[in-house]
């Protein structure tokens, strides 16, 4: 989130799409119903399904699932048109003003540059701006040049009228202008609007796409930065933030900072790339620090061993395959599948249950030679070798598959930390022992390494040194504790460290303070940049529990510690005019105070916090431009602007955007394997859009292993509109069986009145819903695995799978 | 709470105690904030150590799909299309309204099975219970339940457990979007007051406070969106007052039986007296004739002097 729940409760319009927040987050949804009873603010609801979050909207609109850049860039069509945006701000704070290169085009749904063959933008370089002699990105601050990206976002947004979008998205025209007319009023500075979204944005083969378009919408309307905006990710699990922050997807380090690739074997071009200049005069560019970040990183993880005479062991470091991806989990089990893997990991994870396709990863699985499961529950994929009549139809004795099953404790069960969808870590401690056998997975991955590196030392191996060089200074070296390995993420003086002054700033062994006093020359060490401000000499700030709200802006400042360096809301300095004034009283955030010459209110500014407004210079500090991006230079794999494209297995078998070439109907950047085109299916046979989601009574597969959970629902539905239940003739209650190309559920039909048939493009299109939650393990029902039904197709840029879009067909069974 | 607090025992005529005042209290359900996430019934099995069966689904996101004597509390989901053609969901969660006129109390044949306490709690207390399921017919809402284990009656005890140590019941505490909330009768009146006039800016032209008089009032409320059709929500009572057969039954039925066999007692006792004990009689019909030896002469008129 750019934003925190609490300060939720400050908007004036909130938007729930892309999501269920009241089903997926009911707690974090307080803050909404706050926001409705204190501070009279509306909700609106957009989603295939009439939802438990619509059941206390103000307003609903249908929509096809996997449309919403449609809905979206309708939106900015309607905004620009109808100049309802935030001129001061979009002007100052956006990059409306930058001029593109000439080698940028868009013709007939592709941008310049593109492969058809690789299914690549492989010549991203007319994806830039016009630079000038000094090195600057040329601007015309009159907005007129016809190359300058608020011409060009104009003029690709006015493809999406009313009428087409509603012709696309199936939403009915008047109920979209209404929601346009709406949302237009958050236009006027101090009235916000926040986005809430979540996996019904990301699991599309367009998802980053998607949620880009309404980070545009909402910087034309001016409520990036300020209180009750921003652009909100409600994250699916408790510490999944926590797993991106520390750089466990396979292509990140901790902090974001991205790992090289194949071609990137100098350390100094590799540092180069990932430290950009500023490309307006007095922008700060802060990735231009990504070196010092790096080196602490190293420092931590190699200690002495890492030195500037070997690069820090940059070459200890993977280098990744496969371009930017590098080993993405569909990416894994395709290699699986080819044998290219002997050995899984499964950590805290239930593939067979989570991933598209489930009868290809169940082959996946049983082609290792060895897996090991590390979870508290019995999952799935740690039973996917045993038959479980329909719901499991394997072959056991043909499945060679070592299978180990390692269990772990909870996190009641452990002391550390988690970090939520705001970006607070929060500490918990141990409530309990585990059951039974159960160890904690520090215990376990500790362990292994130091049996590991026993070995190598003692009987050598290929390539040992980044196993033997692992710093590991823990006290006890098979259990690190919670608190050291805390105290190491948050950064440590390694010899003594001193500021640009020459002044001391900490003594070898101390803990740091911000990630401000992080170098490159390995006197500091960090395990994770973002995190520096955490644990510091005064102590473990993420245990801090002080719910106190002085400025009655629903900020706490000392409640737990949010990275970075405890700012709660992102990006602070848009709240506040060029001069340093806020936009509204109503919601001040942060201003200048000329007196004190610095900046100050109820955050920590996102910002230089000395620094004079008249210097000019920008809130989007992390940028290169210093101001946000509605074009998006090289950085999408798709193209600068979203453009809507369709599932790749869609109801209505073209693209309305580009009827007439069959090159676009879906993606023409998205990764899709070899043997993954054969496994999709067409609307003749399958003519239904089906989508997949969660209920609040449950968690994923996890909570099916709970009584009081699975009482409250215990077993697998599916949901059918009225009309197409009477179609079929099935009667709520009856079981029906749903099918894709790859695969069949059986359910109990729950028929409802809240999916209605949409009009698309001239057909009527019927979605059906499919709750996730069964499976052949635990106690309720046992049940399909739902994913059997979703294609092997993932996000252009993060292959997170289109789970939320695909084709089925329905049948009483 | 303590024995001086109980204002009424079912099947007991005693008068209450009167030298504690205590003040009623309410748990408010706002359905228009409710989310229909079903922690509440989650949370009260949790605090009442029950564990229900895993069910099936019958078509619905009503699980369980009714009350039990092992869910005190569930969620109706009710879908409702308006004349507009927009839809609503209506969500709402089940369970004992506490009414200030018990028909549970009323219909209850075992002394001191069901109690009422002064702040308006109703409770059962079980090991007085001969699962005879009165208190089912005698609820205007349909809510007690009688445990297949061990025959006996259950509900929502309004937690009087928690409440008479100064917390809250357990299902408000839970309550992620603070739908339900508890206190005293007054101040719960008083926001839904607040939230009626929150749901008329919204457009909802009926919305009300469902504390039904019939019962006397209910110590469980509803803010609904549509005061004016109660039953939308499920079936809840437009109207609910206690079935006129309780009354019958525990009212005027109870004296008029007695009453009955009273006079049935007198009357026998009147009848043996007067009539005298149940001789058996010899035939009239048939007069019998004796052998020879007392033959009468038929010429011969003998004379009854009880005869007029």
């Amino acid at each position: 989130m750019t934003n925190t729940w609490t300060d939720i409760g400050n908007a004036d319009l909130v938007l729930v799409m892309g999501g269920n927040a009241a089903e997926a987050h009911p707690c974090g949804f307080r803050w909404v119903t706050e926001a409705k009873s204190e501070n009279k603010a509306r909700l609106i609801v957009v989603d295939p399904r009439f939802t438990r979050t619509a059941s206390v909207a103000d307003y609903y609109a249908p929509i096809r699932t996997g449309t919403d850049i449609a809905f979206l860039g309708g939106l900015i069509n309607y905004l620009i048109d109808n100049d309802k945006i935030q001129h001061e701000y979009v002007r100052n704070y956006t990059d409306v003003s930058f001029i593109v290169s000439e080698g940028f085009s868009f013709e007939d749904g592709l941008f310049s540059g593109y492969d058809a063959e690789k299914r690549t933008y492989t010549d991203k370089s007319g994806w830039t701006y016009e630079l000038g002699e000094d090195g600057y990105a040329k601007v015309d601050p009159t907005l007129q040049h016809p190359r300058c990206v608020f011409q060009l976002m104009k003029q690709h947004y006015s493809r999406y009228t009313p009428e087409l979008a509603s012709q696309i998205c199936g939403t009915p025209v008047d109920r979209m202008l209404k929601i346009w007319e709406e949302i237009a009023t958050c236009s006027t500075p101090g009235k916000t609007m926040t986005i809430l979204y979540a996996l019904g944005w990301t699991q599309h083969s367009i998802g980053a796409q998607i949620i880009r378009t309404a980070a545009m919408v909402q910087l034309l309307l001016g409520n990036v930065g300020m209180p009750g905006g921003g652009v909100n990710a409600l994250r699916g699990h408790s510490n999944i933030q926590g797993l991106t922050d520390l750089g466990l997807l396979s292509n990140l380090l901790p902090g974001y900072l991205t790992l090289g690739l194949d071609a990137e074997q100098d350390y100094s071009t590799y540092i180069a790339k990932r430290s950009p200049k500023p490309l307006r005069p007095g922008q700060m560019s802060y990735w231009q620090n990504y070196g010092k970040f790096h080196v602490s990183l190293m420092k931590a993880w190699y200690g002495p061993a890492a030195q500037a005479e070997n690069d820090w062991c940059f070459d200890y470091l993977p280098k990744l395959e496969y371009g930017g991806a590098g080993y993405d989990v569909l990416r894994m089990f395709d290699m699986m599948s080819r044998d290219e893997v002997n050995g899984y990991f499964c950590q805290g994870f239930n593939p067979l249950a989570a991933l598209p396709d489930k009868n290809r990863v169940v082959k996946s699985l049983a082609r290792l030679k060895w897996l090991v499961v590390m979870d508290p529950l019995q999952t799935e994929t740690s039973e996917f070798w045993r038959n479980h009549d329909e719901f499991n139809d394997v072959d056991t004795a043909s499945i060679q598959t070592e299978v180990f099953s390692l269990p772990t404790t909870c996190f009641a069960e452990e002391d550390g930390s988690l970090v939520n969808s705001t970006r607070w870590l929060q500490w918990h401690w141990k409530a309990a022992d585990g059951p039974g056998e159960s160890r904690p997975d520090i215990w376990i991955m500790s362990g292994l390494h130091t049996r590991l590196r026993e070995l190598y030392r003692t009987e050598g191996g290929v390539f040992p040194e980044p196993i033997l060089n692992l710093h590991w200074p823990y006290k006890v070296a098979h259990e690190p504790s919670a608190e050291e390995l805390a105290k190491e993420f948050n950064g440590y003086a390694v010899t003594e460290v001193t500021d640009a002054n020459g002044n001391l700033v900490a003594r070898p062994g101390q803990q740091l303070g911000a990630f401000s006093q992080l170098k490159d020359d390995g006197s500091t060490a960090s395990g994770c940049w973002i995190f520096c401000g955490s644990w510091t000499e005064q102590g473990n700030l993420m245990a801090r529990r002080d719910n106190s709200d002085p400025y009655h802006m629903k900020q706490h400042q000392n409640w737990a510690f949010a990275w970075p360096a405890n700012r709660r809301i992102l990006y602070n300095r848009a709240s506040a005019d060029p001069q340093g004034k806020p936009w509204s009283e109503r919601k001040k955030l942060v201003w200048w105070d000329a007196n004190a010459k610095g900046w100050t209110g109820t955050d920590v500014p996102d910002y230089n916090a000395s620094i004079d407004p008249e210097a000019g210079m920008n809130p989007f500090i992390m940028n290169p431009e210093g101001v946000a991006r509605f074009f998006a230079v090289d950085k999408m794999a798709e193209g600068p602007f979203p453009e809507h494209y369709e599932p790749f297995e869609t109801p209505i078998g073209v693209n309305p955007m580009h009827p007439k070439n069959r090159k676009v109907i879906s993606s023409p950047a998205a990764r899709v394997f070899d043997s993954v085109w054969e496994s999709l299916g067409t609307a003749d046979e399958f003519p239904y859009a089906g989508t997949t989601y969660r209920l609040t009574e449950h968690f994923h597969y996890w909570t099916k292993h709970c009584k009081l959970n699975a009482i409250a629902q215990p077993e697998q539905f599916v949901e059918i509109g009225e009309v197409l239940a009477r179609e079929k003739g099935i009667a709520a209650g009856d079981r029906v069986r749903v099918s894709s190309k790859r695969g069949h559920i059986e359910a109990v039909a729950v028929v409802t009145k809240r999916i209605r048939p949409l009009q698309v493009n001239g057909q009527v299109v019927h979605q059906v819903g499919i709750p996730l939650h069964w499976g052949f393990t635990g106690v309720a029902k046992p049940g399909y695995i739902a994913n059997t039904l979703v294609p092997y197709i993932g996000d252009g840029n993060t292959q997170t799978p289109e789970s939320k879009s695909f084709l089925v067909n329905v049948e009483k069974v | 709470m303590a024995t001086q607090d109980i204002i009424a025992r079912s099947a007991t005529t005693t008068p209450a105690p009167s030298i504690r005042q205590v003040e009623e209290v309410a748990k408010l359900i706002d359905v228009s904030k409710c989310i229909g996430c079903k922690a509440c019934q989650v949370a009260c099995s949790e605090w009442n150590e029950l564990r229900d069966e895993v069910g099936s689904n019958h078509g619905t996101y009503d699980n369980p799909i009714d009350l039990t004597a092992d869910s005190w509390t569930v969620m109706r989901f009710t879908e409702h299309e308006k004349d507009d053609g927009d839809l609503e969901w209506l969500i709402r969660k089940d369970g004992c309204m506490h009414c200030a006129d018990p028909g549970c109390l009323k219909a209850c044949p075992s002394p001191g099975a069901i109690v009422q306490y002064a702040n308006g709690i109703v409770d059962f207390n079980q090991d007085k219970c001969i699962g005879c399921g009165y208190c089912v017919t005698g609820c205007p809402f349909n809510v007690p339940r009688i445990s297949q284990d061990d025959k006996k009656a259950y509900k929502c005890t309004l937690c009087s457990d928690r409440v008479s140590v100064g917390m809250e019941p357990a299902c408000v505490k839970t309550c992620p979007t603070s739908a339900i909330v508890f206190g005293s009768k007054d101040d719960m009146q008083r926001h839904a007051d607040e939230r009626i006039a929150d749901l008329k800016s919204r457009g909802y032209e009926h919305a009300g406070l469902y504390d039904p008089d019939g019962v006397g009032g209910t110590h469980v409320m509803y803010v609904l969106h549509h005061a004016d059709k109660p039953s939308l929500y499920a079936g809840l009572p437009d109207q609910p007052v206690i079935s006129p057969m309780v009354s019958l039954w525990k009212g005027i039925t109870k004296p008029l039986a007695l009453l009955a066999m009273g006079a049935a007692v007198l009357g026998g006792f009147f009848h043996y007296v007067r009539v005298g004990p149940q001789r058996v009689e010899e035939e009239q019909d048939e007069p019998t004739v004796e052998p020879a030896a007392h033959q009468q002469d038929p010429a011969v008129q003998t004379y009854d002097p009880k005869q007029p």
